[in-house]
């Protein structure tokens, strides 16, 4: 079990990172606009989190979210088609790196105003609930996050009704260029729950396999009919907040350090370690991470943009003014 | 928010149809027949529940459906509006009220962020069909935090719909037909209406949910007025045709997004003069977009420049008399159409 999950892990993590990378590169050249938010860093937090997770589950994520579509199983190519703004992207190219969204893959965004994730979560909670179902919602949010209102009300709502919600923390520290201790009198995230009544704990987000654990415990939990959970999964993204910041306000050395602790890394050596797998099937994983994402490129490369402007602003179409103008 | 009743819980909503009916009643009577009709439709909202509404509005429904299809919210406007908007994207129906619409300030993240763009956003992979209640107007001395109109606030976005019924009949009509469709809808309400009669007929065939109704005919000005200023319209009609032997045309537009323009233009063809007449403030309000859409539209109808009658540009005041002072009375509608229906003879 080990072994193939060490593997998944491994291969997944690499996904994401080469994904971004690309995407950089991408933004770079021009091919995508935008605001772009990647995930290298914090890979071990979807990676970890997402696979302990049931098909049947909602996914609710933020604006940094290209790494939570894949491990939906969103296809790498529908997700860089959206970047590029095209008509085969999971949005449709209507939505953009922010606005991943995936009815099929109950990936429910997406959304690129802090604290929005919330309230959407305990919605389709509240619905999971109303409907005695066995399922349960992942609601993605940075730490900055925490200092919005949606976080206290909504998690007031999630524990009074015991909804179904895991709320995971990926703590970053940076609200773009402030640290979380110039902005939270509180920086231990996972008790900021308390005072709303749902229980948290803290993880190493940089270990894949302490995320996994500790969500599907969360998950067991809450499956049970417990309520909701806040798992604090603290991280580090290596990049700047977005493409447009170079992440200026921190040191060379404390990004240097917090390198050495890459995920990536981390569970690469734990892995050869115990031999749940050898020098090769990494490299091999490696190979086909980057095929899958080249292939990803020329894909949405070759796809077409949308072009109906109107489409889908209402599902009734709407005519302002009935014709008369 | 004062109380405006207290008893509740044991009360079980009209079933039978009336002759004569409030508004809060009949809205009732729509939101207990959606709740029956269909298990996805649920109700959530500040007082709801086993207080029975803050306008009675949810009366006895907490104790016909329990507690998760009629949800007592805590005070989180953005948060459980919010919630509408995610339950409505996985299958559920959600009526969200939200007492006043100075409280939908806090939630305008949850509908003009949230509910307004997922369709859109998502490639049309996802639905919205949630209805977002709220009573807007000025009532009796509830003071600048109480008393604002604010429709031009969420016209202005793509993605809602947006009906302002003003009558018993409309109010059930409006909100059934806004809980049947899969678009968010904003159901206007006015405080001061709840508590109106008029006949309702509840067999009775609804118009489209976006049209307009002529209430009172007439040749010779349009006067275009929603909610209590088609009422306001309606006295200034009757002064008009006693003192002036002017016949006005009092039309109610009971949609605000879309517009009915076409049945403004027709009333137009017959008048040649209109006259908007809005309870919020004049500048940048809804009367400003229904006239600039007219004059593209028609004018070459006009003999006049289309005029509007609107309310102070102040914050309500609380004192009695400055309030009623804020907001346009039938004396200023009057006096207006005497101004521009006098213009054809100078």
């Amino acid at each position: 079990m080990q072994s193939s999950l060490a593997k998944q892990f491994l291969y997944d993590m690499l996904l994401a990172r080469r994904f971004e990378e690309v995407a950089a590169e991408q933004y770079t050249q021009g091919k995508i606009a935008g605001f772009l938010h990647l995930y290298p860093g914090e890979e071990a937090v979807a990676v970890g989190s997402l696979r302990a997770a049931e098909l049947g589950d909602y996914v609710v994520s933020t604006y940094r979210e290209h790494v939570h579509a894949l491990m939906r199983g969103i296809s790498p190519n529908a997700i860089m088609a959206e970047l590029f703004g095209r008509a085969t992207g999971c949005s449709g190219g209507y939505g953009g790196s922010m606005h991943l969204l995936s009815a099929e893959h109950r990936f429910l965004g997406g959304y690129a105003i802090v604290g929005e994730t919330f309230p959407i979560a305990i919605g389709a909670a509240y619905w999971l609930a109303m409907n005695h179902s066995p399922d349960a919602v992942l609601c993605f949010f940075g730490e900055g996050a925490v200092n919005q209102g949606t976080f206290h009300e909504s998690l007031n709502m999630a524990a009074l009704w015991k909804l179904p919600v895991l709320f995971i923390c990926e703590n970053n520290h940076y609200q773009i260029g402030t640290e979380i201790h110039r902005n939270s009198a509180i920086v231990e995230v996972y008790k900021r729950g308390c005072g709303n009544g749902v229980p948290g704990k803290r993880v190493d987000g940089m270990d894949v396999l302490a995320v996994y654990e500790a969500t599907h415990d969360a998950l067991q939990q809450i499956r049970s009919g417990n309520g909701p959970f806040l798992l604090e999964c603290e991280t580090y993204r290596y990049r700047g907040h977005s493409m447009a910041d170079s992440g200026a306000y921190r040191s060379t050395l404390e990004v240097a350090e917090l390198r050495a602790r890459d995920p990536l890394l981390i569970l690469r050596s734990k892995a050869l370690q115990h031999g749940w797998l050898g020098e090769e099937d990494a490299e091999a994983l490696f190979t086909k991470a980057q095929e899958v994402v080249e292939e990803a490129v020329r894909f949405a490369d070759q796809s077409p943009p949308p072009t109906d402007l109107y489409k889908d602003v209402y599902v009734r179409p709407l005519d302002l003014y009935k014709g008369a103008l | 928010m004062k109380r405006t009743h207290n008893d509740n819980a044991g009360f079980i909503a009209p079933a039978r149809p009336r002759s004569e009916l409030m508004c809060w009643e009949a809205l009732n009577i729509a939101l207990d027949e959606a709740l029956a009709a269909d298990d996805a439709v649920f109700i959530i909202g500040e007082d709801v529940g086993l207080y029975g509404g803050s306008y009675r509005v949810t009366q006895g429904l907490y104790a016909k459906y329990g507690e998760w299809r009629v949800r007592d919210a805590p005070i989180s406007e953005n948060s459980f509006t919010g919630l509408g908007v995610g339950a409505a994207m996985v299958g559920g129906r959600p009526i969200v009220e939200i007492t006043t619409i100075n409280f939908a300030l806090l939630a305008l993240d949850a509908i003009i962020n949230l509910a307004a763009k997922l369709h859109y956003m998502s490639g049309g992979q996802f639905r919205v069909p949630l209805v977002v209640r709220m009573a807007g107007g000025v009532a009796k001395q509830l003071a600048a935090q109480h008393s604002q109109r604010l429709e031009h606030t969420l016209m202005n976005v793509p993605g809602l719909r947006i009906v302002a019924p003003g009558t018993p009949q409309d109010s059930y009509w409006q909100l059934t037909q806004a809980i049947h469709e899969d678009d968010p809808i904003i159901v206007l309400e006015h405080e001061l209406l709840y508590f109106k009669k008029g006949l309702f007929d509840i067999h009775a065939t609804a118009p489209p949910m976006h049209s307009a109704a002529v209430r009172r005919s007439g040749t010779h000005v349009t006067l275009i007025a929603w909610h209590r200023m088609v009422d306001v319209c309606l006295q200034a009609a009757d002064v008009l045709a006693g003192e002036d032997d002017i016949a006005a045309e009092v039309i109610d537009l009971r949609s605000l997004r879309p517009i009915d323009l076409p049945l403004l233009i027709g009333s137009l063809k017959k008048t040649h003069r209109a006259i908007v007449v809005e309870e919020d403030c004049k500048f940048a309000g809804a009367g400003a977009e229904i006239v600039a859409a007219l004059q593209e539209a028609a004018f070459y109808e006009l003999d006049a420049p289309i005029a509007r009658v609107a309310a102070a540009d102040v914050p309500t005041p609380y004192n009695g008399d400055l309030e009623a002072a804020s907001i346009p009375n039938a004396e200023a509608v009057t006096l207006a159409v005497r101004r521009i229906v006098g213009t054809r003879e100078e």
